[in-house]
């Protein structure tokens, strides 16, 4: 797809988390926050239903290394297509990545990149799966 | 009445025609009058056998071509009514035809389609099926195909069943005005003939 297929804007935008800055080895956090236009749903990271798509965020290799993932409670919802209660995310809300710097990480800045892939649906249709590109400014200090 | 009493009162007559009216994106459910229809662009997909199915298959047909994808939940609701319009009105010359805009094709499509019992024709689209068709913007979009293969009308979004169904039933009771296969040009359409202006469906 046949995503393609669709004329779609972004009903999921990021604002470019805070700059990180790490030591070699360090443990680190990273806040990736996310606002979902109105009216919209995407699903969460652990959907209701096995055909339904999850949010997912995925970091590419580099001297942060993601560790874990931490997403906010998602909301059961109701609407009107649905028998049953949707796990999903909606309005302002951000995920949490743990990051372990490489123990021989150069110093210096740099950016991390990533993908988010969601799917958003309203009370009456849904959007096609978008993947969106995120990045990270980071520092590594001594 | 004070200004105040007056303007109260304006504010409940308006939210109370606000609340009358349909969402935006529902349909008036009215089929477009028959000069104003153009032809369906016709295409040719395969089935869960590798079959091709052509939309000229279906010529003579009232036909509903649905397109949905097994992750959109507004899709899966209205597959109950798809099925029972199917049975109900296929000796009547109806069929539905639904094109899956799933990625990964029939690995998904072929369980849900078992799953849901769904008894009508299930081809997996293209990008260039959903071009043809005009801009899809999300799921489910149908149009509604009268026997002369030309869109008689289309939705973007869940709609009332009993929209759906009158106009089907419209449709079936039209008079037939051109024999079947008796269309020539006029019936299903290749790309040139499935222009999309802004803003509206084919």
């Amino acid at each position: 797809m046949r995503a393609q297929a669709f004329a779609q804007g972004n009903v999921l935008n990021y604002t470019p988390p805070r700059k990180l800055v790490a030591k070699p080895g360090a443990v680190v956090a990273s806040a990736l926050p996310l606002e979902l236009r109105s009216g919209y749903h995407v699903n969460s990271n652990t959907p209701s239903d096995e055909y339904l798509i999850p949010l997912r965020l995925t970091w590419n290799p580099g001297p942060l290394a993601a560790t874990g993932f931490a997403f906010p409670q998602p909301r059961m919802e109701k609407y009107s297509f649905s028998e049953k209660p949707l796990s999903v995310f909606t309005g302002d809300f951000q995920i949490v990545t743990h990051f372990k710097a490489a123990a021989n990480a150069a110093p210096g800045p740099a950016t991390l990149t990533g993908k988010l892939r969601y799917q958003a649906c309203n009370d009456k249709m849904c959007l096609p799966p978008k993947t969106l590109d995120v990045s990270l400014q980071f520092e590594i200090v001594k | 009445m004070s200004r105040i009493q007056a303007a109260a009162a304006a504010l409940a007559l308006a939210l109370v025609v606000a609340g009358c009216s349909r969402p935006s994106n529902a349909p008036t459910s009215e089929l477009k009058p028959e000069t104003q229809r153009k032809p369906a662009p016709n295409f040719s997909l395969k089935d869960a056998d590798g079959k091709p199915v052509n939309l000229t298959d279906f010529r003579g047909k009232v036909v509903l071509v649905n397109f949905w994808a097994t992750w959109c939940g507004p899709c899966e609701a209205e597959i109950p009514w798809f099925i029972e319009f199917e049975q109900k009105y296929k000796d009547r010359g109806f069929a539905v035809l639904g094109v899956s805009m799933d990625d990964d094709g029939w690995k998904s499509v072929r369980p849900f389609v078992a799953s849901h019992k769904i008894n009508y024709r299930i081809v997996i689209g293209s990008e260039v099926v959903s071009q043809q068709f005009g801009e899809i913007n999300a799921l489910p979009t149908s149009f509604v195909l009268d026997r002369q293969g030309r869109i008689a009308t289309s939705h973007e979004g869940l709609i009332d069943k009993v929209d759906y169904q009158n106009e089907i039933v419209k449709l079936l009771e039209a008079p037939q005005t051109a024999t079947v296969g008796d269309a020539g040009a006029g019936q299903f359409a290749g790309l040139a003939g499935a222009g999309v202006r802004s803003g509206q469906r084919p």
